[in-house]
């Protein structure tokens, strides 16, 4: 995905095959000679990170799929069989449950990563626009995975999302009713959930190959937001950059694990473990902790439309902050004030989190409504204004200045380099 | 494929359907042609080969349509119904199946278990309902409130059956997100629901939260003093 490859099959059989199908020297000029720039830090780990939670996430889940029946009469009792019949299904199931937290936990540093370094700007607007898309995808696909163990917070999450679409106005009725099969949620929505929940992550799939190659267009920005120029400025993927995604992924697989083994349903409702009943909402639901932000968000505005509204504007406003950020300086590493603002935009969503995980009422509408006010104004305002008025620090002439500091002393290590080039610049 | 292969490419088969000379075209009309190809692909390279070649034949006579640009519009009109035809089937299926809209079959209810003040839930096509035997408080708060101040403005008369006061069938899915008000709660002591705050009063309207109407009234008769038919 990289233009043209240096790869020289070794074997005869080797260069059969390559001139027949040049995969070898795709990967090979992708994975193991691909240019990267030598002061990546951890935060460049994520993607990798992402990569292996989706392959978790399909074979797990297809093999749960072997032991799953979508029927509302039996989707319950499969998953109870699952978790109490099937050799080791307990951990496949608790992997895969878990494992959609760990996704979200992943995709939402890889996010805020992109937000802070400036990874939107030119010339990787579809890049990013490519990875707001696969977030949208594995919102959907989280959100119909949560409905097939069919207990109440199933039941009554799919019910609550499925009606966000009855506010638009006119059709949303029938919208609505199309998008059950019924005039409830029911057995055909659970079959169709199924199906859908199965198809989308091969999507994600299509759409991730597409970021990767977006990707290594302009190959990886980095925590300078300065482009490579030079040698001096990068490193071979394989292996200064394998290893170091190996570790991280390593370290990452521990916690996973951890929540997976030792505390499986700490990111669960207890509720999930009651038959879908439709006679009877829980007193207090919630959805899964990843959307809780946007559901606060939801809450926040008490018009239905206009909450519906502000919801999916919430996330459709990430496609064009290429475009509204005006800032020429690319890192937040260099821009003082922008960093005050990107933190608090940063504790901002955590807030908006933990009131969507509130009732409702009192004070907590109040903050709810602060809180969505200033999701949107770093949007619309800060990112389009502090561009105007901010005076950048100085910065290095290279990503390699940078990191081996102007008298190139040689000692920093490329991985070190996260906090450093701001004192450095 | 490069724009000027493709370009060329149009003019092969191009000469092959109409006989006629091959007549390489100046490169100046190939470039109209490559600006148009480069944006919308191959038909539209197509489309601009077709044009260099009716400027350079034509250019004197009038510009009067080829048998191409007939062949050119039928096929798509036919593609675009073809379309059409193919989604609409795929479409449609979502929509509540024969069984389901059989499902929703009149269903009879006897009232004379329903005590005063009681609420008793039971479903009509798939959907929750509410009976609700109201207590002679209950109606009287639902008959006083000032309707012009409601958001969703119905006087209770319109929502009970005439002299039937003490009865209220209402849908028993909040009309803001779908989820089930608990019943007796909230300040009007109708409904609250426990997902976003909506409170109904005992006319099931809608009195606060973000709810934006009354819970609907659903299709029903008295067959007798002390049973209804819904549906
Ligand atoms: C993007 C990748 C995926 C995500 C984020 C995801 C997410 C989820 C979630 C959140 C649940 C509910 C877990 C629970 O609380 O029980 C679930 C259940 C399920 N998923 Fe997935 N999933 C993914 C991929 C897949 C794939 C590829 C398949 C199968 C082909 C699959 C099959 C299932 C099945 C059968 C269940 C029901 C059993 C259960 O509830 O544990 N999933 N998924
Ligand atoms: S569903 Fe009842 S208030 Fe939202």
């Amino acid at each position: 995905m990289s233009g043209h490859s240096t790869y020289v099959p070794k074997s005869a059989v080797g260069k059969w095959f390559e001139s027949r199908l040049p995969i070898m020297g795709l990967i090979h000029s992708s994975f193991v000679v691909f240019p990267n720039p030598r002061n990546l830090n951890y935060f460049w780990t994520f993607g990798g990170i992402l990569a292996f939670m989706l392959v978790a996430q399909i074979i797990t889940g297809v093999v749960l799929a072997m032991h799953y029946t979508a029927h509302a009469d039996m989707a319950f009792n499969s998953v109870e069989l699952i978790m109490r019949d099937v050799n080791y299904g307990w951990m496949l199931r608790y992997l895969h449950a878990n494992g959609a937290s760990m996704f979200f936990i992943a995709v939402y540093v890889h996010i805020f990563r992109g937000l802070y370094y400036g990874s939107y700007k030119a010339p990787r607007e579809i890049l990013w626009i490519l990875g707001v898309i696969i977030f949208l995808l594995m919102m959907a696909t989280a959100f119909m995975g949560y409905v097939l163990p069919w207990g109440q917070m199933s039941f009554w999450g799919a019910t609550v999302i499925t009606n966000l679409f009855s506010a638009i106005p006119g059709v949303g009725e029938v919208i609505v009713s199309y998008l059950w099969g019924g005039y409830s949620v029911s057995n055909p929505t659970l079959n169709r959930f199924f199906s859908l929940h199965y198809l989308l992550p091969f999507m994600i799939a299509g759409v991730v190959a597409l970021h990767i190659w977006a990707l290594h267009v302009p190959g990886s920005n980095n925590p300078t937001g300065i482009e490579k120029k030079t040698d001096k400025d990068v490193l071979p993927f394989h292996p200064y950059f394998t290893v170091k995604d190996a570790f991280a992924l390593s370290c990452f697989l521990m916690v996973y694990v951890w929540f997976a083994f030792y505390i499986p349903n700490f990111l669960g409702h207890a509720d999930n473990y009651i038959e879908a009943n439709a006679a009877v909402t829980p007193s207090h639901i919630v959805p899964e902790w990843y959307f809780l932000p946007f559901y606060a968000i939801l809450r926040a505005i008490p018009d239905k439309l206009l909450g519906v509204l502000a919801m999916f504007g919430s996330i459709a406003i990430m496609v064009v902050v290429p475009w509204l950020d005006s800032s020429k300086i690319r890192s937040g590493n260099y821009r003082p004030v922008f960093q005050i603002f990107f933190w608090l935009f940063a504790i901002n969503a955590v807030i908006l989190g933990w009131l969507g995980s509130k009732p409702p009422e009192g004070w907590y509408v109040i903050a709810s409504r602060i809180s969505t006010v200033y999701y949107f104004a770093y949007y619309i305002l800060v990112l389009p204004l502090l561009g105007l008025f901010e005076t950048p620090k100085s910065m290095p002439a290279s990503i390699a200045d940078s990191v081996l500091g102007k008298g190139g002393s040689g000692s920093a290590m490329a991985s070190g380099a996260a906090s450093s080039p701001s004192t450095k610049g | 494929m490069t724009v000027d292969a493709r370009a060329q490419l149009c003019l092969v088969s191009f000469n092959e359907a109409w006989g006629s000379a091959w007549q390489p075209a100046p490169p100046a009309r190939f470039r109209i042609a490559e600006a148009k190809s480069s944006f919308w692909g191959l038909a539209e390279g197509a489309l601009g080969a077709r044009m260099t070649r009716v400027a350079t034949t034509h250019a004197s006579a009038s510009a009067e349509p080829t048998r191409r640009d007939f062949l050119f519009i039928a096929t798509g009109a036919a593609g675009a119904v073809g379309l059409a035809a193919t989604i609409w089937p795929f479409v449609s299926q979502m929509a509540p199946d024969a069984a389901t809209i059989a499902a929703g079959a009149p269903v009879d209810f006897d009232l004379s278990h329903v005590a005063e003040g009681q609420i008793v839930k039971l479903f009509w096509r798939g959907k929750l309902i509410f009976v609700r035997h109201r207590t002679a408080d209950e109606i009287k708060s639902a008959q006083n409130t000032d309707v012009a101040s409601l958001r969703d403005p119905e006087a209770d008369a319109a929502r009970v059956k005439p002299g039937k006061d003490q009865w209220l069938v209402v849908y028993g899915n909040c009309t803001h997100l779908g989820c089930v008000p608990l019943g007796n709660e909230g300040a009007f002591h109708g409904w609250q629901c426990p997902c976003h705050g909506s409170v109904f009063d005992t006319s099931g309207r809608i009195r606060q939260g973000p709810a934006p109407i009354n819970l609907p009234v659903p299709p029903y008769a008295f067959t007798s003093d002390k049973a209804i038919r819904i549906g």
